[in-house]
């Protein structure tokens, strides 16, 4: 039965959706200047950041209004505080585009340290993660979010081995030290932006199936009954 | 669905009592495919439940669904009402028929007391009322009726309000009191069982909130059923729900997964008030 306070969740929804499009897009355009040079665009992506903080307290607002007036239970209960959360998560994808721009303009004023290869390579993984999570939002699909979950040990290896090698390159040449530096925060803050991604699945999960996965590597290996 | 439980590191601690504290409970009552029918309309459709010993469970779903039926059934008030029969089945408090040939209708009532929709006290004092039960059962000493009366309306929280006018017509009270005096005398009598038929309907949030405590203090001497057409008071007062519909029961589980995950589409359609 349609109920007249329908189109609140409906709105509740498509922001949700529109803040994960755009901070995918900010994820994108964040390295796409770093690894272009490209000052202007990463000019944007800090302006841009506004756009989603504005989103993230609408969801807050339109979610308290709903639980305040509309009692919620079950299925809508679960996706008002899934939502809260996940815009949340969303919010803190924005700002870690927002430290990676500002550092893309630093680094963008020095000649490059070294060919970008592991982080757009990171970034494709991040980005994918956060589109799969949001997915699962459209469609429910639990597996696929353990997937984005499981996946994210593999933006941990390449963090880790971007570590050890700009580790070398500041003890060979510490000319390089601040672009090294800036190059790790730069990976820190992509593999965060993966570790979000891996809360909105698990978040999903909860939507979909009222299990709370966080934690509990067993259920995590799937199949959530 | 049942949830895993979460390892003990990430469990929250919750006050004694509440509904969401793990422990077994014992079946009290077990009502086995109970078929009912008034006249020639038949009313519940092959009942099964296990209703569990000092907790509350709530019964829902749309009016005609049969759970007020089902609710009398407990304690044979439809026997008092002409062409209901039943057709199959059985209910068991404890283990006993209480459809049993030997089973006394009117000693059930002692056992199984009942609580109405609309508050019901008789023309009568307030101390009166408490004690009419016992004084049918010819109980007349005067120290154990004031002892009862002051136990009774201490178990229903009214004692402070009205112990300086216990001689005065239980009529002459608010709604809310008067429900909680007719709860006072329910419990006068010592029953196992206290069955609410929407206790709380007629009643402002105030007076809905006190029965609502008190439902959750009575919990820990007696096993309670209610009745309600109200989802938020299902949640917050109940350990397990039952949602009928048409007669027939959809849905039986712990309020928690009612209203967080319920199994079924009718009852999560229910409980969100988009039936229809």
């Amino acid at each position: 039965m349609k109920r007249f306070f329908d189109t609140e969740l409906e709105t509740f929804r498509s922001d949700l959706i529109l803040m994960g499009e755009t901070s995918i897009r900010q994820v994108r355009d964040a390295v796409k200047a770093l690894v272009e040079g490209d000052v202007s665009l990463a000019d944007r992506v800090i302006a841009a950041d506004d756009e989603i903080d504005l989103l993230e307290v609408k969801i807050d607002e339109g979610a308290m209004r709903y639980m305040n007036l509309r009692a919620p239970v079950a299925t809508e209960l679960r996706l008002v505080i899934v939502g809260m959360k996940a815009s949340h998560d969303l919010e803190r994808v924005g700002d870690e585009c927002t430290t990676i721009a500002k550092r893309a303009v630093r680094l963008a004023a020095e000649p490059p340290l070294k060919p970008y290869i592991d982080i757009p390579r990171m970034a494709g993984i991040a980005i994918e993660m956060l589109r799969d999570a949001l997915d699962c939002f459209l469609n429910g699909d639990t597996e696929k979010a353990l997937a984005v979950v499981r996946r994210d040990s593999e933006v941990d290896a390449i963090n880790k081995q971007l570590y050890r090698e700009l580790s070398s390159y500041m003890i060979e040449n510490p000319a390089t030290t601040t672009r090294a530096l800036e190059l790790m925060f730069i990976s820190k803050s992509i593999e965060r932006i993966a570790d979000h991604a891996c809360n909105i699945a698990e978040e999903m999960v909860f939507l979909a199936k009222a299990q709370d996965i966080r934690h509990r590597e067993e259920l995590k290996k799937g199949p959530v009954v | 669905m049942e949830t895993p439980a979460a390892p003990a590191k990430f469990s929250v601690n919750l006050p004694a009592g509440s509904p969401d504290v793990p422990g077994t409970a014992n079946t009290l009552i077990d009502i086995r495919n109970f078929d009912f029918f008034y006249g020639a309309k038949q009313a519940l459709f092959d009942i099964n439940l296990k209703l569990d010993d000092k907790r509350v469970t709530a019964f829902i779903g749309p009016s005609g669904c049969g759970k007020s039926t089902l609710l009398r059934c407990l304690n044979r008030m439809n026997d008092l009402i002409d062409g209901t029969r039943i057709t199959r089945g059985d209910i068991s408090i404890r283990d006993v028929d209480i459809y049993g040939r030997d089973v006394d209708a009117i000693e059930l009532r002692k056992r199984v007391g009942m609580v109405f929709q609309k508050s019901n006290p008789f023309p009568k004092s307030i101390y009166e009322n408490i004690t009419y039960g016992l004084r049918i059962q010819g109980v007349n000493n005067k120290a154990r009726l004031d002892e009862v009366v002051e136990k009774s309306l201490r178990g229903a929280a009214l004692w402070d309000e009205v112990k300086d006018r216990l001689h005065e017509s239980g009529l002459g009270l608010s709604g809310g009191q008067q429900q909680r005096l007719c709860i006072a005398r329910t419990i006068a009598v010592e029953p196992e069982v206290i069955l609410m038929d929407e206790p709380c309907s007629a009643l402002d949030p105030i007076a809905t909130a006190k029965v609502e405590e008190l439902i959750h203090e009575l919990k820990k001497q007696f096993t309670i059923i209610i009745v309600t057409h109200s989802m938020q008071q299902a949640a917050r007062c109940s350990d397990k729900t039952a949602f009928f519909y048409m007669g027939k029961l959809i849905e039986y589980d712990d309020t928690r997964t009612i209203f967080m995950n319920p199994g079924n589409p009718q009852t999560e359609a229910y409980v969100s008030g988009r039936f229809g």
